[in-house]
């Protein structure tokens, strides 16, 4: 579904996504995490086109959008959800969702009853008429992904959208992301929860300093020395082991 | 997209306009009728601002510039080239397309957005006035007069309320224009984009292309109200449908009205009238009507930011959200 | 052409040029320091200048001595319309501030034509006609010294930014407002003070106008588009720029003139302006944005 290739993103002298290559296959859930800063939303704007990319391709079912304009991959299937939340915020989240609709239902009442069905999928078929302004962090966290979701993608590009959510929050959303893929929908997702990241992923990569420093199914990944130091600092996965021999 | 306000009830439509048709014959003195054109006249060349600045959110300073390409080129085709004046109305519409199409793509290759957008379109519309000053074709400084040929033929009626009439129809014209701009999907896509650029990028929005689009459509409408215009006091110069005036009323009565909705230029539009008219009425001293407008766009940015509007606006249900 | 001719343009340009560096130098302040544009500029000159013709026409004061009210008077003004408008109805949305600073200047502007009414009036002092040969042109005496006090009084304003404390408090709000913050600087009152500092240079700039120019009511159009167009070429914030700025609007302006016409001529400003915003946003000397 998804092949990036030797992605490179440089800023000034930083090189904030350096020669990172993934892929992802129709119809899984890969997971990307990292540390913070490690460049994993940087790598979602470059490879949906909102920054220009420095190095390296990107493959989408199978053709080069490399460079292409941001609306024009959303169009082939390819949609991004934002960290930040960025509702429209004087509309209401019926109008949000249409508004992702509309990519492929050009009637309004068409429209409108799709977006219905989203909201009722994601679990906001209450809010409907509610200002998207008016939401809390949950809302809008699940409006990116109603509105994403809207566009019938066949990839979807998840940034941290269980960030700022409660357990139970998180369970319905891991349920949600879920049922989506088994819709049909492939999924890149980053996060930081773990425990979700766990469950979902039939893959992860692990971006740090803008490489990818490991990938593999989720049982590979954790115990990767690699990685625990990444995230835990030099050193850690030595002590991790011998903390594990003490307790053997 | 404001499904917010009220939804009018079409009673309350056919009771204005029917109250609209009988106007000129309820009053029929010249003042009252001139009146009932001026406040038609605004709301219609508010409403084609409204298009661009309020439903898009791409709030130009320098409206004026199709307007006045809209005078001109039906005046210029009237009187240098002998056509029929009605014909002036189809090119006045090119015009201010053309117009618009032309700064459109210009500044929104460029970037341009918010404040910077709003001052690119106040240096073109005086880029053009400052040529029409400056050339024969449009009669420099002196401007051009069309001679007064009364009959429906020449787009000049003798009876000032033909005028009313056809200033009328163009206001529902751009109402229902308006309100399909609301329902479609070009409409949704022109509030995602007023919203929020990035995000309605992601969704698969041709940001450029929608934007040239809604600045042709506002082009063109205010291309014709500039046309009228012409045909209506028979007189234009560069100051007058070049200069910065036309383009602030155009703003004031959609913000203050109330932007990005289907009436707030009607309502913005009746009281500017009224203003104006009203404080001639009292006293001979020029600007005080404007005085009134500016003090209430500061207070309505302040206070009111949707506009009067606002004050139709249903209460939402206190719902909280229940999780 | 001839050489003279020509030099004689070079020569007033320049001289044009300085008034609008200080007119510039105000909205660049005001720019870089509140991020507005503040549009009621220019009717805001137009209305010092209003306040140097009634102060020589009711009170004889030199407009040149008259700085020592119009500076500290507009300055005033500046601080309480920052204090009591702007700071206070403007939530912060970029485009509502400027429709803000848009409805004040159509209150000035509309009040000032109710006062005044819609004629251009020109004041005339005992030195107005006194010649000053400047190499190849014979220069009006007043141009030059609004020249050379407008330079003194740009220099006097970047010494202020650069050495005093207040100086300081400016350029660190300009630089990192919520870092200014953090460090006990009191941002609301630097901005009343920026917005002040903006218009005092305003009421300087119009006692050196009014010996050389004429006022009436709608002039603020002219030099709002001016002064944004200096500050655009030089670079929103910049000083260095509004000076460079400056100089290049008014030769524009002087050669505009000499080689179109009087009417054609003016269009080399907005061009310059509308060619800046489409290929180099950021100006000559501001920040790259």
């Amino acid at each position: 579904m998804l092949r990036i290739s030797g992605l490179s993103k440089i800023f000034g002298g930083l090189r904030a996504v350096d020669n990172a290559s993934l892929q992802v296959d129709a119809g899984r859930i890969v997971a990307l995490i990292g540390p913070n800063g490690a460049g994993k939303t940087t790598l979602f704007a470059a490879i949906a086109g909102f920054l220009p990319v420095d190095g390296g391709s990107v493959e989408l079912l199978g053709e080069n959008i490399t460079g292409l304009p941001a609306h024009q991959i959303a169009r082939r299937g390819m949609v991004r959800t934002f960290q930040i939340t960025q509702p429209f915020a004087k509309l209401t989240v019926h109008e949000n969702i249409a508004v992702g609709a509309y990519q492929r239902f050009a009637q309004r009442e068409a429209a409108w009853e799709h977006a219905r069905a989203i909201a009722r999928q994601v679990g906001m078929e209450r809010m409907l008429e509610q200002p998207s302004a008016d939401l809390t962090v949950a809302g809008r966290k699940r409006l990116e992904l109603a509105r994403a979701l809207a566009t019938s993608p066949r990839l979807l590009l998840l940034d941290e959208v269980m960030a700022g959510l409660n357990p139970s929050e998180i369970l319905e959303i891991i349920a949600i992301i879920r049922a989506i893929r088994d819709s049909g929908v492939t999924v890149l997702l980053i996060e930081h929860v773990m425990h979700a990241v766990m469950s979902l992923s039939d893959h992860i990569y692990v971006l740090s300093y803008g490489k990818i420093i490991a990938e593999g199914d989720p049982q590979q990944v954790v115990s990767n020395p690699a990685v625990i130091e990444a995230y835990l600092g030099r050193g850690a996965a030595g002590q991790a082991r011998e903390a594990g021999a003490q307790h053997a | 997209m404001n499904s917010q306000l009220q939804p009018v009830p079409w009673k309350l439509h056919l009771a204005v306009l029917a109250a609209a048709l009988a106007f000129p014959f309820v009053f029929p003195s010249n003042f009252a009728v001139n009146f009932g054109v001026l406040a038609l006249f605004y709301a219609f060349i508010g409403q084609s601002w409204n298009m661009a600045g309020g439903f898009a959110g791409q709030l130009s300073f320098g409206h004026v510039a199709f307007f006045g390409a809209g005078a001109y080129a039906s005046t210029i085709l009237q009187l240098r080239f002998g056509m029929s004046p009605w014909a002036g109305l189809p090119a006045a519409a090119l015009a201010g397309a053309l117009v618009g199409g032309v700064i459109a793509v210009l500044s929104f290759r460029a970037g341009l957005r918010g404040s910077y957008f709003a001052l690119i379109t106040l240096a073109f519309a005086e880029v053009l006035r400052i040529i029409a000053n400056s050339t024969d074709l449009t009669g420099g400084g002196l401007g051009m007069l069309i001679p007064m040929k009364a009959g429906a033929a020449n787009f000049q009626f003798a009876e000032r309320s033909g005028f009313y009439y056809l200033i009328l129809l163009l206001t529902l014209l751009s109402v229902a224009l308006a309100e399909w701009l609301r329902r479609s999907r070009f409409g949704a896509r022109l509030a995602a984009i007023r919203e929020n650029e990035e995000s309605a990028m992601a969704l698969g929005i041709n940001v450029f292309a929608e934007k040239v689009r809604v600045m042709l459509l506002s082009g063109a409408l205010c291309g014709v109200g500039g046309c009228f215009f012409a045909q209506y006091f028979l007189y234009i110069d560069p100051t007058i449908v070049f200069g910065v005036d036309k383009s602030v009323e155009m703003l004031l009565v959609s913000i203050i009205g109330g932007a990005g909705t289907v009436y707030g230029p009607l309502i913005g539009a009746v009281l500017l009238a009224l203003a104006s008219e009203g404080t001639r009425a009292i006293t001979q001293v020029q600007g005080l009507s404007l005085v009134l407008y500016g003090a209430l766009l500061v207070l309505i940015i302040a206070y009111l930011p949707n506009g009067l509007i606002d004050l139709f606006k249903r209460r939402p249900q206190p719902r909280k959200e229940t999780r | 052409m001839d050489p003279t001719i020509l030099a004689a343009a070079a020569i007033n340009g320049l001289l044009l040029g300085g008034m609008y560096t200080l007119v510039a130098s105000g909205l660049t302040l005001i720019y870089g320091v509140l991020h507005i544009i503040n549009f009621a500029h220019g009717s805001m000159l137009m209305l010092a200048m209003f306040g140097v013709f009634y102060l020589l026409t009711k009170f004889g004061i030199d407009p040149y001595l008259s700085m020592l009210v119009m500076v500290p008077a507009m300055y005033g003004l500046g601080y309480a319309i920052y204090k009591g408008v702007i700071g206070r109805l403007s939530s912060g949305r970029d485009e509502n501030i400027l429709l803000i600073t848009l409805g004040l200047s159509i209150l000035i502007e509309n009040i000032a034509l109710m006062l005044f009414k819609g004629d251009s009036r020109t004041i005339s002092v005992s030195y107005s006609d006194t010649m000053i040969e400047l190499g190849p042109t014979l220069v009006p005496l007043p141009k030059l010294i609004s020249f050379a006090v407008a330079m003194l009084l740009c220099a006097a304003l970047a010494l202020f930014i650069q050495r005093t404390d207040t100086g300081r408090a400016i350029r660190a709000v300009a630089k990192e407002r919520v870092g200014a913050r953090l460090v006990g600087i009191d941002v609301d009152r630097i901005f009343a003070i920026s917005y002040g500092i903006g218009l005092a240079t305003l009421g300087a700039a119009a006692c050196l106008l009014m010996p050389i120019f004429y006022v009436s009511p709608t002039i603020g159009h002219v030099f709002v588009l001016v002064a944004f167009t200096v500050v655009v070429l030089g670079g929103m914030g910049s000083f260095l720029g509004a000076v460079v700025g400056g100089m290049i609007v008014g030769l524009t302006e002087s050669f505009g003139g000499l080689f179109l016409g009087e009417s054609l001529g003016q269009i080399g400003i907005s061009l310059i302006f509308i060619l800046i915003l489409l290929l180099r946003p950021s100006g000559l000397f501001g920040a790259r944005r």
